[in-house]
């Protein structure tokens, strides 16, 4: 489909849905597929003509489009506990139902009826351990589950920064140790050729996301920060093909004419900015954003999406070891309580909103403490609230309006 | 003028009426709350007594879970900002509120004027509030009103958790078979609301002066454990449970001068 003319909102849909179709083509013409976490490196499959799906954006598909109850049923009637992050569980009930039907040929009813997009089963998996650990065990299980390698790139956690020279040797050899794999489960040699100037593709994604991110310190901001969560979609699934920065540039390109022409994301409506720390409630995606809405408030901060700003220099290992450990909750509080600083100071934000989310615990647990520590630093208000990325059962619709409310009035 | 309160709460709806931000005219509770006949009940009995009109109010402000369904309000405020109010109101230095209500248990930070500086309540989660007392109460065959009365007569009070409401009922069950004292569980129940309330209310030592308020203090049951959880005396509210309804009344009267002010303001511009 020719893609001239099109807007940045309808490049996002377009490539989204053609990188799913890419995926299922490979599957068909014996291509290999790979099933990635989110912030595991994509460079080296990739420069191996791999397609790749990404399970955490599939899952968050699914639970914006309330297609999550079915698979979540699958994945704890499989013994998986409630407590279990929902991407992981939606997805493992997922799998559950693309191998009984590979296996038998028939199609489960709750497979025939859910939203969720298509997608092929993998020939091998690739996780790393740099946004929590539950992506080890999930991983491992899929591997087994479906007899497929799986390729681990164990990534220390930053306990004190800057990162220490051993810390990305050690994850240099985690690297080396992915091209082996690669090399054996690919059965001819990386190419490293092609792996250089999927760097420079990634590098040149990165840039123009974090150009689209940095559109939000404007006040009134172009962007509303909800749409971010929408273009993350290419940032995790398309950041080493030219998809992403064909549609991020075109998306800053129309917001900064907007600037230009005076219009911005909330029109004359924007009252109050916050930050939000987390990731976004998929299944309410709509509420969260409406009730900030009607009271004015938008949202142009979040250190989420800023996990796909890694930064690196192509060709350098090392470089690149240290921008997958850098990602903010692989480090210590401090350093992470710096980032969301960072955050909410460039968005301009009055204060905050916690996501206390049941999945991942990883992202919520230390959210007491930071957000005490940010506030001794800044003195902004901040609430939290309960919720969950993919489960749309810890998620307290009045309970949310709230403490929106209740923040906008602390915010006056 | 007048002003009105009204806070809609999860189990019981509260009217207050005001006369010039400060006079109390009358205050009235009906146990049932948002979903139900209880507003629009409160509205009219309250109205009935004090011989007013609805009319008659110069401001409505709803507060409480169920404030954006109370039609007649002119504006809604949530029930932080009205407690911290309504607790000011009874006690200026107040800095820390622990309200206990029928859904939600809440500890709110106040600064000099008043003002909400920071909350923290419970989540999606009943232990520690005051539906959490009724399914007690209910497991034990002891009324509400009854439960200060057996807690008084505690030898060894048992320990009931606090961080779950279904747990703790199970608990509580198993310990009435096992044959433990009433008196004693009902002493654990308190200690248990006491607990959660008291960890929301902040870590270490509490210094500052601490109102309590919301239905569950009526409990002096409930007081006494978290005056025995803090090691200190706490001030109770009086009439806690109309607090967050005093202070939308309070508010709905400063929002009254602040838009006359403003009109005077610009009439002089202009």
């Amino acid at each position: 489909m020719e893609t001239k003319g099109m807007n940045g909102k309808q490049l996002l849909a377009h490539y989204q849905a053609q990188l799913e179709e890419e995926a299922r083509r490979a599957k068909k013409s014996g291509r290999l597929v790979c099933w990635s976490a989110s912030v595991a490196p994509s460079e080296f499959c990739v420069a191996m003509d791999i397609a790749m799906v990404y399970p955490e954006t599939h899952a968050a598909g699914i639970g914006a489009r309330k297609g999550a109850p079915d698979l979540l049923e699958v994945a704890e009637k499989k013994g998986y506990a409630q407590d279990v992050c929902s991407y992981a569980r939606v997805n493992l009930g997922y799998m559950e139902l693309l191998k009984q039907q590979a296996l038998t040929g028939v199609q489960d009813e709750k497979l025939a009826n859910s939203p969720a997009v298509e997608i092929p089963l993998p020939d091998l998996v690739i996780t790393c351990n740099n946004i929590c650990n539950t992506l080890l065990k999930w991983y491992e299980n899929l591997a087994k589950e479906l007899n497929v390698p799986c390729i681990v790139i164990d990534v220390p956690f930053n306990h004190t920064m800057p990162i220490s020279q051993h810390s990305k040797d050690y994850i240099v050899g985690q690297f080396g140790e992915a091209i082996a794999q690669l090399e054996e489960i690919c059965q001819r040699p990386f190419d490293y050729d092609k792996f250089y100037q999927v760097q420079e593709q990634t590098q040149r994604s990165v840039a123009e996301w974090a150009r689209l991110a940095g559109l939000m310190r404007h006040k009134p901001s172009p962007l509303n920060g909800f749409d971010l969560f929408n273009f993350m979609a290419l940032i995790v699934c398309g950041r080493s093909t030219p998809y992403a920065e064909i549609t991020f540039k075109t998306f800053a390109d129309e917001l900064e004419e907007n600037l230009e022409n005076g219009i911005y994301a909330f029109g004359e409506n924007e009252k109050k900015r916050v930050t939000w720390e987390g990731i976004a409630v998929w299944p309410h995606l709509g509420h969260t954003f409406k009730t900030l809405k009607n009271a004015g408030t938008i949202m142009t901060g979040s250190a989420y999406p800023g996990m796909w700003r890694l930064e690196y220099t192509p060709g350098d290992l090392s470089s690149m070891a240290e921008a997958y450990t850098r990602i903010y909750i692989n480090t210590c509080l401090e350093y992470k309580v710096l980032q969301l600083q960072q955050v909410v100071d460039s968005g301009n934000c009055d204060g905050i909103l916690y996501h206390q989310n049941r999945s991942c615990k990883l992202m919520s647990l230390l959210n007491v403490e930071t957000a005490e520590e940010l506030q001794k630093r800044n003195g902004l208000p901040y609430v939290s609230f309960d919720g969950d990325q993919t489960d749309p059962n810890n998620y307290g619709a009045a309970q949310f309006e709230l403490r929106v409310q209740a923040l906008n009035e602390m915010m006056e | 003028m007048y002003t009105m309160g009204i806070d809609i709460g999860s189990t019981s709806s509260k009217a207050v009426i005001l006369q010039d931000g400060a006079q109390l005219v009358a205050t009235e509770v009906v146990q049932i709350g948002t979903g139900s006949s209880g507003p629009a009940r409160v509205l009219d009995t309250i109205l009935k007594k004090t011989g007013l009109d609805i009319g008659d109010m110069a401001r409505i402000i709803a507060t409480g879970y169920g404030r954006f369904t109370f039609e007649p309000a002119h504006h809604q405020y949530t029930e932080i900002r009205c407690q911290a109010k309504g607790n000011n109101f009874f006690c200026r230095s107040a800095r820390l509120i622990i309200d206990i209500g029928g859904q939600d248990v809440k500890a709110i930070r106040l600064d000099e004027k008043g003002n909400v500086k920071q909350f923290f309540m419970n989540d999606k989660c009943a232990a520690g509030t005051g539906r959490f007392l009724e399914v007690m109460s209910r497991v034990m065959e002891v009324e509400i009103d009854q439960m200060d009365y057996y807690d008084e007569r505690a030898t060894d009070p048992a320990t009931v958790s606090s961080t779950c409401a279904v747990f703790a009922e199970s608990e509580v069950i198993s310990q009435l078979a096992a044959g433990l004292l009433k008196e004693n569980i009902i002493a654990g129940v308190h200690q248990s609301i006491a607990s959660k309330a008291c960890a929301l209310a902040g870590r270490g030592v509490i210094e500052d002066e601490l109102v309590l308020c919301g239905g569950v203090s009526k409990n002096q049951g409930v007081v006494r454990a978290i005056e025995k959880e803090l090691n200190r005396k706490v001030f109770v509210a009086p009439m806690p449970q109309i607090t967050g309804a005093l202070g939308a009344a309070i508010l709905a009267y400063e929002d009254v001068l602040k838009e006359v002010a403003l009109k005077d303001n610009e009439r002089q511009k202009g």
